[in-house]
């Protein structure tokens, strides 16, 4: 047994008692002395020309400070995109502008065209009201297909087409691909849809901006995933303001999802707005605002082919996609179809050639970005689909045929045709679990117990492959990003011999507090609650890339053993001095330094306190103080893996899908807190499962939202679910960085979506059913009804 | 402006507020009680339920004004008298029913006014009860596992059959 509070423990979590007893501190529980309120005034339509804006009777209005605008905005920078993708042509991608306020045309609902800041938040709203904005309505487009037509409505003047980039990967690969499905003994064409998703973390984003005259010093209190990224793009990019003088600032932040990495609008105009109105000024947003203005997700429509010889290997596949980058382009958009989902398309399986085509476009709609998983679900939903279209076309088992083209075991590291290399994994293993612990061989006498019932029952198998912590940041640089992916952590020992550890990692629901001080106290051999986690604010924590892609531990976790094993070589080396022992003689184990083989020793404390008060100590050669920092940043991705499988019943009147069963078989390397891991993937498996049942953000074809509040947009509820089987037995640890661990954040909404659909496809195929091929998401009980009644 | 008097957590408080000024945000912003969360705008997440004179109550969709003379509690006051964590709370952190935590308080509220009425729920009755409570983060898996935990029935077992 791991010890508590070590590695391998599950630990309860530290941050758990804030929360419960409802002193959480989060954005919104923020109200600093004298503030100012803003209210968004956002278009109501798709697109549009504005001919004027009218604020005069706003202004005069009780309370009223300023109404801002474009015009307000003159000086300042757009919303910069941190990732410049280039085409198969060797063209770098159409980047329009993305201004902080509408500038003469709104290009989707919920554009913000001017903010009211008021001294209430009631006044700013009823202000509001008092705006007059004259808006001649343009033609939308929504379509992607119809957006590249050549009569398509532009959503940028500026630009060629609504065309972002037409990439292809692997481009040389493409004549060999085209002529490997020539040579086919049998071909799968899969046509489907990966519908748009909004992320909808519980906590909707709020921006606090502060602004110190008499020394310049701007705060910035927002709700993100990386505070540290949001400083570096808003200071450089949009505002001008220097690093030493912008103080960003991420509290307990209520879930991300990826939908608070990115730098937003309103961030910029709360920080702006104190310094021109010299007083703090807060921006609240409602649910209903953050339908139309928190990037979206998914969204890619997808040609899937597979090519197999006579024997049913895998020999070739190739995609087409179109994704939508909504109406401007989101911090890290143009890199979720390209490098986050064109790399995974090899999956788990050996398909020697690949070839991927994915042309990102611009709509008038609300901009796409990651949400969890970004572009890793969007693969392995066609791949797996796909491979289960194809066992039931050549009339296989989705099982056999999987295992048959699965990386061998002792193929790692495995270079796949798609740039990436494997360092680790056994997908036979996760798969046999996965059977094992869903009782597979127990299947078809609960399927005749459905039938019974008058139930169609169906079991659906997804096996996935992510890639976690992108790096090294010179590779990512080559690719097109425009900011490094290490991560950072400064570990401070003070003299009594606790710690506080400052990461570039924020938490948001990822129990870092606990994870990370378990990592530090099993090095260190001292009890964790002598180690504090302190992360979310600039200028106490050394530079950070921020929580997303699962890339926490696996990088984050790295940089703090990086610095804490500096602290142990440092602490050897006053416990060398103390012990009058040469330093290579010094072990450390349980908090205790012992000379090898001879019973001296000094504690833990002893060596700190030597450190801080260094009246014996070696001055002439080394520093007083315990305190080190180190940047980690990783060789490679990691590669986290898992076999899902779904146990689902479909009602023949209804088309209602209930999930009876669904049991996860995961490989995430090494664990440090396996109750926290469990309870990723256990959310990470209702977002997927939602994705696939009910979740869909729609348009109307004018551009208006559909889906723009929780009446109709469907949120999984408690009911929605059974309990989940969550397994990580079949563990192979990764092999480049200190820990061993690869990351679990967002399989669960990775692997879950294709299992769903094939258990769904599975009970319509056993009751006959042979027909529908697929069903695209959500599978409401409307859409399973009209593919059973067609 | 009107008056409104009520006891929240015990306390006799009071304090003025618009006819449109919501219970929730009265609770926040006017008795500075951030416990209550506020999710969304329609009524439908539950992170603000709080109980009023012992009923669940989303507190976004009651005005400030109808709680006038009521008896409020919120998550604040929910730990025992000596601050520990309550036998709810407790079963949250033991069997990590929450992430984020930003629709724990209103869980927890949930959860408590549930146990209160049927002490020895199934899971079928736990997850129909938590349907007006959305949580993004946990797959509502260990919260069910947390609520049936705190009604002194085994989790692990029920969550086995």
């Amino acid at each position: 047994m791991p010890k508590d509070g070590g590695i391998g423990a599950s630990t309860k979590r530290r941050e758990d008692v804030r929360f419960l007893t409802g002193k959480g501190r989060y954005t919104d529980d923020i109200n600093i002395r004298g503030q100012a309120y803003a209210w968004f005034i956002r278009s109501d339509v798709a697109h549009g020309k504005i001919n004027s804006i009218d604020s005069s009777a706003a202004e005069a209005m009780p309370g009223v400070v300023k109404v801002f605008t474009a015009a307000d905005f003159a000086g300042v920078g757009g919303i910069p995109c941190g990732w410049q993708v280039t085409d198969r042509f060797g063209k770098v991608m159409q980047e329009p502008k993305h201004p902080v306020l509408a500038d003469g045309k709104v290009r989707h609902v919920g554009d913000p065209i001017a903010v009211v800041v008021a001294e209430t938040l009631e006044q700013a709203r009823d202000a509001a009201e008092a705006v007059e904005i004259d808006i001649t309505e343009l033609p939308a487009v929504v379509n992607m297909k119809a957006a590249l037509l050549p009569d398509s409505p532009k959503v940028h003047e500026e630009l060629t087409s609504n065309l972002c980039y037409d990439w292809g990967f692997v481009e040389e690969n493409k004549a060999a691909v085209d002529e490997a499905f020539e040579k086919a003994a049998h071909v799968t064409t899969l046509e489907l849809v990966n519908n748009r998703l909004v992320a909808n973390p519980m906590e909707p984003r709020v921006a606090v901006g502060d602004f110190e005259s008499h020394s310049g010093q701007h705060t910035l209190y927002t709700t993100s995933q990386n505070p540290h990224v949001i400083r570096l793009l808003m200071g450089a990019f949009v505002l001008g303001i220097p690093e030493h003088k912008l103080r960003v600032v991420a509290p307990d932040v209520g879930g991300g999802f990826g939908s608070k990495i990115y730098h937003y609008a309103e961030e910029a105009f709360v920080t702006f707005a104190a310094k021109a109105l010299n007083r703090p000024v807060k921006w609240t947003s409602s649910r209903s605002e953050a339908f139309l203005s928190d990037a979206q997700g998914r969204d890619h429509v997808t040609k899937i082919q597979l090519a197999l010889d006579a024997d049913n290997n895998f020999t070739a596949l190739r995609t087409d996609t179109y994704a939508n980058m909504g109406a401007y382009l989101s911090t890290f958009a143009p890199s979720i179809p390209t490098w986050l989902h064109g790399t995974l398309m090899a999956g788990n399986y050996r398909t020697p050639l690949i070839y991927v085509n994915v042309k990102a476009v611009f709509t008038n709609t609300i901009p796409v970005d990651a949400y969890r998983g970004a572009g890793r679900p969007e693969a392995t939903f066609q791949l797996e689909r796909l491979v289960d279209k194809a066992a039931r076309e050549l009339g296989v088992s989705p099982i056999e045929l999987r295992r048959q083209n699965f990386i061998k075991p002792d193929q790692f590291p495995y270079q796949t045709p798609v740039a990436v290399v494997y360092d680790t994994g056994n997908y036979h293993a996760t798969l046999d679990r996965v059977l094992e612990i869903s009782n597979y061989a127990g299947f078809e006498a609960r399927a005749a117990e459905s039938k019974a019932r008058g139930k169609l029952r169906g079991f659906g198998l997804a096996h996935y492959i992510e890639a976690c912590g992108i790096a090294p940041s010179n590779l990512v640089g080559q690719l097109g990003a425009r900011a490094g992916l290490y991560e950072s952590a400064s570990v401070r020992v003070n003299a009594t011999g606790s710690i506080t550890v400052f990461t570039g990692s924020h938490s948001h629901g990822q129990g870092h507090e606990t994870s990370f001080a378990q990592v530090v106290a099993e090095m260190i051999g001292i009890d964790a609650g002598q180690i504090d986690i302190v992360h979310g604010d600039t200028s106490n924590t050394p530079m950070g890339m921020g929580t997303y892609g699962s890339r926490s531990l696996a990088v984050g976790g790295s940089a703090i053993v990086k610095a804490t094993n500096k602290i142990i070589n440092k602490a050897k080396k006053i416990a060398a001095h103390l012990l009058e022992a040469s330093e290579g003689d010094i072990e450390l184990k349980d908090g205790k330094f012992t000379v090898a083989g001879t019973d001296k020793s000094v504690d833990w404390v002893g060596v700190t306190l030597a450190a801080y008060v260094p009246h014996n100590y070696p001055l002439e050669s080394m520093e007083p103080g315990l305190e080190e920092t180190a940047f980690y940043d990783p060789s490679n991705f990691t590669y986290p893996s898992g076999g899902y499988a779904c146990e689902v019943e479909v009602c023949p009147e209804t088309g209602k899908v209930t999930i009876c069963a669904f049991s996860a078989a995961d490989d995430f390397g090494n664990i440090v807190n396996p109750m926290i891991v469990e309870g990723q993937v256990q959310g990470g498996l209702a977002q997927g499962i939602g994705q696939a049942l009910m979740e869909n953000c729609a348009y109307d074809e004018n551009g208006q939202l559909l889906s723009g509040s929780f009446m109709d947009y469907a949120m999984p509820r408690a009911d929605d679910f059974p309990m989940f089987t969550v397994d990580h037995s079949c563990n192979t640890p990764c092999t480049h960085n200190p820990l061993g661990v690869k990351g679990c954040g967002e399989a669960g909404a990775i692997g879950s979506p294709p299992a769903v659909v094939n258990a769904v496809i599975d009970a319509l195929h056993r009751a006959g059913r042979t027909d529908i091929a697929h069903i695209d998401m959500p599978l409401t009980p409307s859409r399973v009804w009209s593919a059973m009644n067609a | 402006m009107a008056k409104v008097s009520m006891t929240v957590n015990g306390k006799a408080v009071s304090g003025e507020v618009e006819g449109r000024t919501l219970l929730s945000t009265f609770l926040r912003e006017g008795l500075g009680l951030t416990g209550t969360h506020i999710g969304c705008d329609t009524s439908q997440c539950g992170a603000c339920t709080v109980h009023v004179d012992g009923k669940q109550v989303k507190s976004c969709a009651m005005f400030a004004a109808e709680a006038d003379g009521a008896e409020v509690r919120t998550i604040e006051g929910m730990a025992n008298a000596d601050g520990s964590l309550s036998v709810i709370q407790q079963a949250f952190q033991d069997h990590h029913g929450l992430q984020c935590g930003f629709c724990t308080p209103g869980m927890v509220m949930a959860a408590a006014s549930l146990l209160a009425d049927n002490p020895k729920p199934t899971e079928a009755e736990v997850r129909h009860h938590l349907e007006g409570n959305m949580c993004r983060c946990t797959g509502y898996h260990n919260i069910v596992k947390a609520v049936l935990a705190a009604s002194g029935q085994d989790a692990g077992q029920i969550a086995a059959e």
